[in-house]
């Protein structure tokens, strides 16, 4: 059975119209417009008709749309950029599953094949004061953030030159210089988290007086289908527009939670509708598509800078790896899985760069080498690192090491000497 | 002999405020802080630990200081403390149900979104995890956030930000983000409000680790403590309770700031350690009356940092007095007087002549019938009753 399959447009196929049970119907290829809020908030026509040189559809060499339009969507630097941003993600990930599977790290490791398309359409548009919030499907977007790969990777082996000090893990991965403010386990929490950062934005522009000529810090918020049937993710909706908060709601719809397909655990699983009915806009993209992602990426992101408020963007996608790796991933079908596969991200826009004429295969060669040479010294490097010493057990419980108390003596439980050595009782 | 604490004001951050030893009389004065010039300067550094003692029946009044001081409600004394605080500091700012335009269903907030906006003073739709979180966010980006509860049972649902994101991120994040937020609100058991509004969230927050506790008392602690919340670099939850809000005290007219981690002596003693906090402390306070008058002598200390426990205040009594009773408002299972007491035995065993008492709250939901709500929490009575058991 097919999973549903979207286009680069948005649908705007009613709920009834569906049949019923898992499957839902073909959609429409022509472009639609953005879901929109029903009272007549100014919405802007939706970029995606004029049309895009990249087509979803890229096996299909759809050459006709690409000869519609004069230019390439992006530049050749650009290109370049994305195509490197990508591939890191994507040899990351692999190295991580091989050396989950030599002993080098442990616990629950996700990781995010297939779906890189989202964390470099969007990532690679924000600025430095920009925040990304993720999920435990995090390392991806810390690369793409900026984090070196020797710091995440060393952090999931755990060692004390991880990016949080070997504290944190997999799925807390943060970056203060980069902005990335977790990493969470439980899916849900980090958009509330996302929302105070983008309300620290507002906060400053407007109490503190702190402007940027860019326009307001724009935070992103990334979680999966999953979490868009949690309480949190209503909650935050409603708040980020009541406010008009200066943030991105990005939906990776891979389709499946861990076992539970999307669409037998949502009444509607049409997401981005859900949008409209908070008052922001809803967009629903190509997530399999790079150059579709970041068009609509950066239109969402200017709308927040300028202090219009929060946009719901759906980006349909798909994990090629189980959920984490003890996942026996032994529920979605081949079909589905190679329906997918045949639309990589990477071998998509790899053609693209390559029929627009942007660079050379052995460019994207070297590009490839260079990726590799940086994820085997990031694996040397975490290798080489040295695991956190006892004396790091209790240094980052409390900001302020007062909060341990004062012990009998009289004197801070922190200034025990035996407290830093962590071998002190708290 | 009571002991006293030395009180440093302790200048350099990496120096953290001392408690030491001296035999001076009963009474410990009042240092009070001077007001850091700049916002944000002194952050966490400049604290003057002043503890009120009084030898007497009423409950405690503010120590000597150098003008007559001024009286007010509990609940005026919070809101002192807060306002002083937004003025001094930009980057403090209040979340809440009903905090702004309606002045805070507790009116601690009265008054606050007129004169610092409705960004500073943010009413918030009722989505307790989701607001609190936010404030999670905001206190990584800068901000300095006062979370309120407008019960803390509410808070409840904002069980998820509070363990996993105030009290954990600090520590997942390897010390990159820190979480200066402040939770606060009313809880306890009150007058006849039913179960679900009459909790004691001080057992259930107590286990999640990188969170401070403070529970305040009387309109000096109220201040001190909340000041003193707001300017720590920590998560710290500030337990205020719902019968309280009304009480009358008077508190300096200089600024002070008290010691989130001490504990506070309410009535020097010989004959035995009675440990409470919140509303407690007043029953507590009435037994003592009866006690005094049967030849009893009393020590009685409020603990106020619910965690981590002031063990060197507590250490101290015990090993004058011997005896300890813990007069709690948390139900016997797994409340503060549960840690508390195992706390000592791991302590201070050896200076123990008897075992520890507890009296807590019955592990009932709290009925709305006045007779049996008052049968679940404790009563003078019995605290009379422990202590002369205690000490036969």
């Amino acid at each position: 059975m097919a999973a549903p399959s979207f286009t680069a447009a948005k649908f705007l196929a009613p709920v009834a119209a569906r049949s019923g049970g898992e499957r839902a119907p073909p959609l429409p290829a022509t472009g639609a417009g953005f879901a929109r809020p029903r009272r007549g908030a100014q919405q802007q026509q939706t970029r995606l008709r004029t049309a895009l040189a990249v087509s979803s559809d890229v096996l299909a060499g759809n050459k006709a749309a690409q000869a519609a339009s004069g230019q390439p969507a992006v530049t050749r630097e650009e290109a370049l950029e994305l195509y490197e941003d990508m591939v890191l993600g994507r040899v990351f990930e692999d190295m991580c599953a091989q050396m989950y599977y030599r002993g080098k790290m442990f616990g629950f490791v996700h990781l995010y094949n297939g779906q890189e398309a989202v964390s470099t359409g969007f990532i690679k548009l924000l600025n430095q004061a920009d925040c990304v919030v993720s999920t435990y499907r995090d390392h991806v977007h810390a690369l793409s953030k900026g984090v070196p790969a020797r710091s995440v990777m060393a952090e999931l082996f755990g060692k004390a030159t991880g990016c949080c000090r070997g504290q944190g893990g997999s799925m807390h991965m943060f970056s203060a210089p980069h902005n990335l403010l977790g990493g969470f386990a439980f899916i849900g929490e980090g958009i509330p988290v996302a929302t105070g950062a983008a309300f620290a934005a507002k906060y400053r522009h407007e109490v503190l007086k702190q402007s940027s000529p860019d326009g307001l810090d724009v935070t992103l918020a990334f979680f999966g289908d999953g979490t868009c049937n949690n309480g949190q993710f209503f909650e935050c909706l409603n708040m980020a527009q009541l406010w008009r908060l200066p943030i991105v709601f990005v939906v990776e719809n891979n389709l499946w939670a861990i076992g539970m397909s999307h669409i037998r655990a949502t009444s509607d699983p049409e997401i981005y509708k859900k949008g409209p009915a908070f008052g922001m806009p809803g967009v629903h993209v190509d997530g399999m598509d790079v150059l579709k992602v970041r068009e609509v990426a950066k239109e969402a992101i200017e709308r927040a800078r300028r202090g219009e408020g929060p946009t719901l963007v759906e980006c349909e996608t798909y994990r090629f790896r189980g959920h984490s790796l003890a996942d026996p991933d032994e529920l979605r079908k081949p079909d589905e899985k190679s329906h997918y596969a045949a639309r990589d991200p990477i071998t998509a826009l790899k053609k693209y760069i390559i029929e627009q004429n942007l660079a050379t295969e052995p460019e994207l060669k070297s590009i490839e080498k260079k990726i590799d040479d940086v994820v085997e010294e990031a694996v040397e490097f975490a290798d080489a690192s040295p695991h956190p010493p006892r004396s790091q057990l209790l240094e980052n419980v409390f900001a302020d090491p007062k909060g341990f108390g004062i012990g009998p003596d009289g004197k801070y439980r922190c200034e025990d000497p035996k407290f830093t050595q962590g071998t002190a009782q708290v | 002999m009571a002991a006293a604490s030395s009180l440093h004001a302790a200048a350099p951050a990496a120096t953290p405020c001392r408690a030491g030893i001296t035999s001076t009389p009963v009474a410990r004065s009042v240092r009070v802080a001077t007001a850091a010039a700049r916002p944000g300067a002194g952050r966490g550094r400049l604290v003057a630990r002043a503890a009120v003692a009084a030898k007497g029946d009423a409950p405690s009044c503010a120590a000597a200081s150098n003008s007559d001081g001024h009286e007010l409600l509990l609940f005026e004394a919070l809101r002192e403390g807060l306002i002083e605080e937004m003025k001094s500091d930009p980057t403090v700012c209040v979340f809440g149900e009903d905090v702004g335009h309606y002045g805070g269903s507790y009116k601690v907030t009265k008054g606050l979104a007129e004169m610092f906006g409705d960004l500073r003073v943010l009413d918030t739709p009722i989505a307790e995890n989701s607001f609190t979180g936010m404030g999670v966010g905001a206190a990584m980006k800068g901000l300095r956030p006062v979370v309120e509860g407008m019960n803390m049972g509410f808070l409840l649902l904002a069980y998820n930000q509070i363990s996993n994101n105030c009290g954990m991120l600090h520590y997942t994040s390897g010390g990159q983000f820190k979480i200066p937020l402040v939770i606060r609100g009313p809880g306890g058991v009150g007058r006849q409000l039913g179960a679900e509004h009459s909790q004691r969230l001080e057992s259930y927050f107590q286990s999640i680790p990188g969170l401070q506790m403070v529970a305040c008392s009387t309109a000096y602690n109220a201040k001190g403590l909340m000041k003193a919340a707001i300017r720590s670099e920590n998560p710290v939850v500030l337990f205020e309770h719902v019968l309280l809000y009304n009480l009358k005290g008077k508190i300096p007219d200089e600024e002070y700031v008290l010691c989130l981690e001490e504990a506070e002596m309410v009535r020097p003693g010989e004959h035995v350690t009675i440990l409470t906090y919140s509303r407690m402390r007043y029953h507590v306070m009435q037994a003592a009356k009866t006690l005094v008058n049967e030849g009893y002598d009393p020590e009685v200390i409020d603990i106020r940092s619910l965690k981590p426990f002031d063990l060197h205040t507590i250490g101290n009594s015990i090993k004058k007095t011997h005896r300890v009773l813990i007069v709690e408002e948390c139900m016997r299972t797994g409340g503060i007087g549960a840690s508390l007491r195992s706390a000592i035995i791991d302590n201070f065993w050896d200076y123990l002549d008897a075992p520890i008492m507890c009296l807590s709250s019955q592990d009932v939901p709290t009925p709305y019938a006045g007779t049996l709500e008052d049968a679940t929490v404790v009563q003078p009575a019995q605290i009379v009753a422990a202590v002369e058991q205690l000490c036969q």
